[in-house]
């Protein structure tokens, strides 16, 4: 058996493990979390525009609650 | 609500918060001008923010509420403890608004932060599990694995904690057993360990990686 087929059904596991290189961190992340939802709350290219921020947000659940939670507070103040 | 502003230090950046607000929409510079400034105006402000700030905190709190563990009265104390903790951050940071966002935004933020710093400490008062515990048997369903499958990844469990053992150094062993073994939110850990998400973060991202790379060594998963 080969690793990809070792890991094929073992999904979490691979996504658990699988950093991504332009992952910035919770710092940066957090301090450019009001710019990038907002961006994302008009419907903006944000992952396009911060791809640093946008691979720390799929990985690090903390700081993707609190995207999250922002994004939602826009979204429900939009007219 | 009195308390909460007579505990609001004026703003010492107001400087800057002028040179930003020359660049700012209406509402955000005007929101920069009145807190940046002194006497009747800023405490209205400071009362009419507060007061978007508990709406805020007890909306996002009331999002999170199917996954925590509290109730009526203590959802509410969360809210108003981050509220007025994220009021306080605020103002203290007023100098430090560039205009990127909106003012409303920008503080927005701050109160999300509080209610995550404040759900994570709550975690301590009712844990379910010790920090120093170390249960193995939780891992596969960590993992979601198939215990009718187990022939298939019981040598890849084994190799993962031989990983975790020889790999890791002891403080990336330490958060790996807390995050990923016990089920200690990331924030919850922060407080536990006294440190920062970042730091924290970081930590679990370079075992992450270490982990990897001994399971691509032996062949366990594909090298990317």
């Amino acid at each position: 058996m080969t690793a990809e087929e070792i890991m094929d059904g073992q999904p979490e596991l691979d996504r658990f493990l699988r950093t991504d290189p332009r992952d910035v961190g919770c710092a940066q992340a957090m301090d450019m979390l009001h710019i990038y939802a907002e961006l994302a709350a008009v419907g903006g290219s944000a992952e396009q525009r911060y791809p640093g921020i946008a691979a720390h947000l799929r990985a690090c659940g903390p700081c993707g609650e609190d995207f999250d939670g922002l994004l939602a507070v826009l979204r429900d103040q939009a007219p | 609500m009195g308390s909460i502003v007579a505990m609001v230090p004026a703003d010492s950046g107001v400087e800057q918060t002028s040179a930003a607000a020359s660049r700012l929409d209406p509402e955000s510079a005007g929101w920069l001008r009145v807190l940046a400034g002194t006497g009747p105006a800023r405490e209205a402000a400071l009362a009419r923010l507060h007061e978007m700030l508990v709406r805020i905190a007890r909306g996002e709190v009331g999002r999170r509420a199917p996954r925590l563990r509290l109730v009526g009265p203590e959802l509410d104390d969360l809210a108003y403890q981050a509220a007025a903790d994220a009021l306080i951050a605020i103002t203290g940071k007023l100098g430090q608004f560039r205009g990127e966002s909106r003012f409303t935004t920008w503080a927005y933020k701050f109160v999300i932060f509080e209610v995550s710093a404040k759900i994570g400490r709550h975690f301590w008062r009712h844990p379910d599990i010790p920090l120093d515990a170390e249960d193995w048997e939780r891992l596969p369903a960590r993992f979601g694995f198939d215990p009718a499958q187990e022939a298939e990844w019981r040598d890849l469990l084994a190799a993962l904690r031989r990983a975790v053992d020889e790999e890791l150094t002891a403080r990336q062993r330490r958060v790996f057993v807390a995050i990923v073994l016990n089920g200690v939110p990331l924030d919850a850990l922060v407080i536990e360990l006294a440190s920062n998400r970042n730091a924290i973060y970081k930590t679990l991202f370079d075992a992450r990686r270490k982990l990897r790379a001994a399971l691509a060594a032996h062949g366990y998963v594909g090298d990317d």
